[in-house]
């Protein structure tokens, strides 16, 4: 049917009815979100182009090239007898190796480390919080456990974590996701507590839905919204506490370049070269600020009614 | 009121219970032996089994938890593996440098904060509102090792006016021991300024359109009183509560400060302990930084009463 088919007054909205504005429409309204995602994306893109953005192996220990000031030039002569001359744009660090690559790779390591703790906490926390929601007897036992791991700051339980295994970026996910689980939990138990009461949820019971198809079909909808927003932040908190547990030495192997490691590796001459921490500590706080004010515009449009949760 | 703490008090021991289980079998899910650890590497099969049998590691699992938690209610902590000391003297003599800094900065963060927060909300929309909220999101994504460096290069290093790092016990002089601990506490204590100039914002700015605010302004009272007696006392329960959860922020804080201004406190002796593996300490220093999490919350729970009388228990 074509729109010339429908007679004009339907087409047309009434002039006092205002439609409510779509979803992207509210999200692309908000400046919070579209600064927000903008620079997330340009980090991405950064991270993804990684290899064409001027840079060298970022792993590439240069023992003649030490510690050099940003904007340090270095001639290689080529195979071929050619000379090439690479600018170390932010420097060098104590083994030579150009910090700009470092810094630029280490935009990969952070991002994936913040989309999977967030995906991995969100997923784990959500089948937990609905089982714990849905199953009263179980919903105890859960909820004290998950109390029990609340009560352990979330940095010394992710340190106790990662001392329990060999270094490494699997071992730095599983401790930065357990100490977001609780709070995903919780979250998700709240929602389906108050939406087991809904009337369509008892219609639902009443013509004998099974508890699995309620739990998707009803009760998962509504959990979407806010966990979106929650994902976001556990996203930001994930690439900090990962740079606080690399900046430490006890994260992930100091040769891998993440803007932890870069700083950690700065630390000790950081008196005459303190662009080595300057440099990916710009990057990581911008990251981070970005990640928030997206969720900050996500929370206020998606998610109204928590919008005044601090 | 008396009871009321007695039962609150009594609500934690199920949560410690658990913290200790967890942390309890942190150290029995480890790859490594403990005993082959403390008997090092020229040990021979019988000698890492005598140590086996003397710290009861050939008994079963419960048995071993139950003697544990006797001994962590006795202040038996164990011996550290790394520091070959006994645990309790071991944190007994890193306690004062972090309760240093803690006290330092929370005082520091809600002196600056609070009036921050509530200026913001009386002067809500202006430039200082803008200013404060923009600080607090900032406040949240800058990692505290960069604002520590930050502090250290421009203070210490570039104008000389502090010292860069260490620490000096209260007992070599006062002077030494502020000197050393103005820069860390300012470090730590950003990130809990924008956690609770937010939250005073938030919950001043929710009190001022109240009737009572109208009336006190009706019968002439200042404003710096109308803000601080009636719209500042009217939202200080939030407040409080967050300064509580925050607590687990600044215990974050605190292990990063102490290895930026290497501070030997708690937290350093955190991160050396999970360097060196060394799990006996790790789980001491983790069970105590939990209860006094809890501990502080549960004070928070009992001012309630103070800030708010309408709050029976």
């Amino acid at each position: 049917m074509s729109i010339e088919a429908l007679p004009a007054e339907i087409a047309e909205p009434a002039p006092g009815a205002r439609r409510r504005p779509g979803t992207v429409r509210l999200l692309l309204g908000n400046w919070s979100v579209v600064i927000g995602a903008g620079i997330v994306l340009v980090l991405a893109l950064i991270g993804a182009l990684a290899p064409v953005l001027g840079t060298t192996d970022p792993s590439e220990i240069n023992p003649v090239f030490r510690n050099k000031k940003p904007g340090a030039e270095r001639t290689i002569r080529t195979d071929d007898g050619k000379e090439v001359t690479f600018v170390h744009r932010f420097g060098t660090d104590t083994l030579g190796r150009d910090v700009y690559s470092r810094v630029v790779y280490g935009a990969r390591v952070s991002l994936i480390i913040g989309v999977t703790v967030a995906a991995l906490s969100v997923a784990i926390g959500l089948a937990i919080g609905l089982v714990a929601g849905y199953i009263r007897w179980l919903d105890g036992i859960i909820m004290r456990l998950m109390d029990g791991l609340m009560a352990i700051p979330a940095i010394l339980l992710a340190m106790g974590v990662v001392s329990l295994s060999r270094a490494g970026l699997v071992a730095v996910v599983i401790a930065i996701v357990i100490p977001e689980i609780p709070r995903v939990v919780r979250l998700v138990r709240a929602i389906v507590l108050s939406i087991r009461e809904e009337p369509y949820v008892e219609a639902a019971i009443t013509v004998g839905t099974p508890t699995p198809t309620l739990l998707v079909r009803h009760v998962l909808p509504n959990t979407v919204a806010p966990l979106i927003v929650q994902g976001t932040f556990i996203c930001a908190s994930a690439i900090l506490i990962e740079a606080i547990l690399s900046f430490l030495g006890i994260g992930i192997p100091p040769e891998t370049p993440t803007w932890g490691n870069i700083m950690a590796e700065g630390r000790s001459l950081f008196r005459i070269f303190p662009h080595n921490i300057f440099y990916p500590g710009v990057f990581l706080a911008v990251a981070v600020l970005a990640i928030n004010m997206l969720g900050d515009g996500l929370r206020d449009t998606l998610d109204p009614r928590f919008a005044k949760r601090v | 009121m008396f009871s009321y703490v007695l039962r609150r008090l009594a609500a934690t021991i199920p949560v410690m219970i658990i913290v200790a289980v967890l942390v309890f079998l942190m150290l029995r899910l480890t790859p490594s032996d403990p005993a082959a650890i403390i008997a090092g590497d020229n040990a021979n099969a019988e000698q890492v089994a005598e140590i086996r049998k003397r710290l009861g590691l050939d008994q079963p699992i419960l048995t071993q938890f139950i003697i544990w938690s006797a001994k962590t209610l006795h202040g038996d902590l164990g011996e550290s593996f790394f520091f070959k000391k006994q645990v309790a003297d071991l944190i007994l003599d890193r306690l004062e440098p972090t309760l240093s800094l803690a006290f330092f900065t929370i005082v520091l963060a809600v002196l600056i904060a609070i009036p921050l927060g509530v200026l913001a909300a009386y002067r809500h929309g202006g430039w200082l509102d803008r200013i404060v909220m923009g600080f607090s999101v900032l406040g949240f994504s800058v990692p505290v090792f960069v604002i520590g460096y930050l502090l250290i290069y421009v203070f210490a290093i570039e104008l000389n006016w502090l010292p860069v790092q260490g620490y000096q016990r209260l007992s070599q002089g006062i002077g030494g021991w502020l000197e050393r601990l103005i820069l860390p506490s300012v470090t730590l204590s950003v990130i809990y300024v924008a956690l609770i100039a937010r939250i005073t914002r938030t919950s001043v700015l929710e009190v001022m359109n109240e009737d009572y605010i109208r009336t006190a302004r009706a019968k002439g009272q200042t404003e710096g009183r109308v803000l601080t007696r009636h719209a500042l006392a009217n939202a200080a329960v939030p407040i409080v509560t967050v300064i509580g959860l925050g607590v687990a922020l600044l215990i974050g804080g605190v292990v990063v400060t102490e290895s930026v201004y290497t501070i030997p406190g708690l937290g350093r002796l955190t991160v050396d302990a999970v360097l060196a593996r060394d799990y006996p300490t790790i789980q001491a220093v983790i069970l105590l930084f939990s209860l006094a999490y809890v501990l502080i919350n549960l004070l928070v729970d009992v001012t309630y009463t103070f800030f708010d009388p309408r709050i029976r228990y």
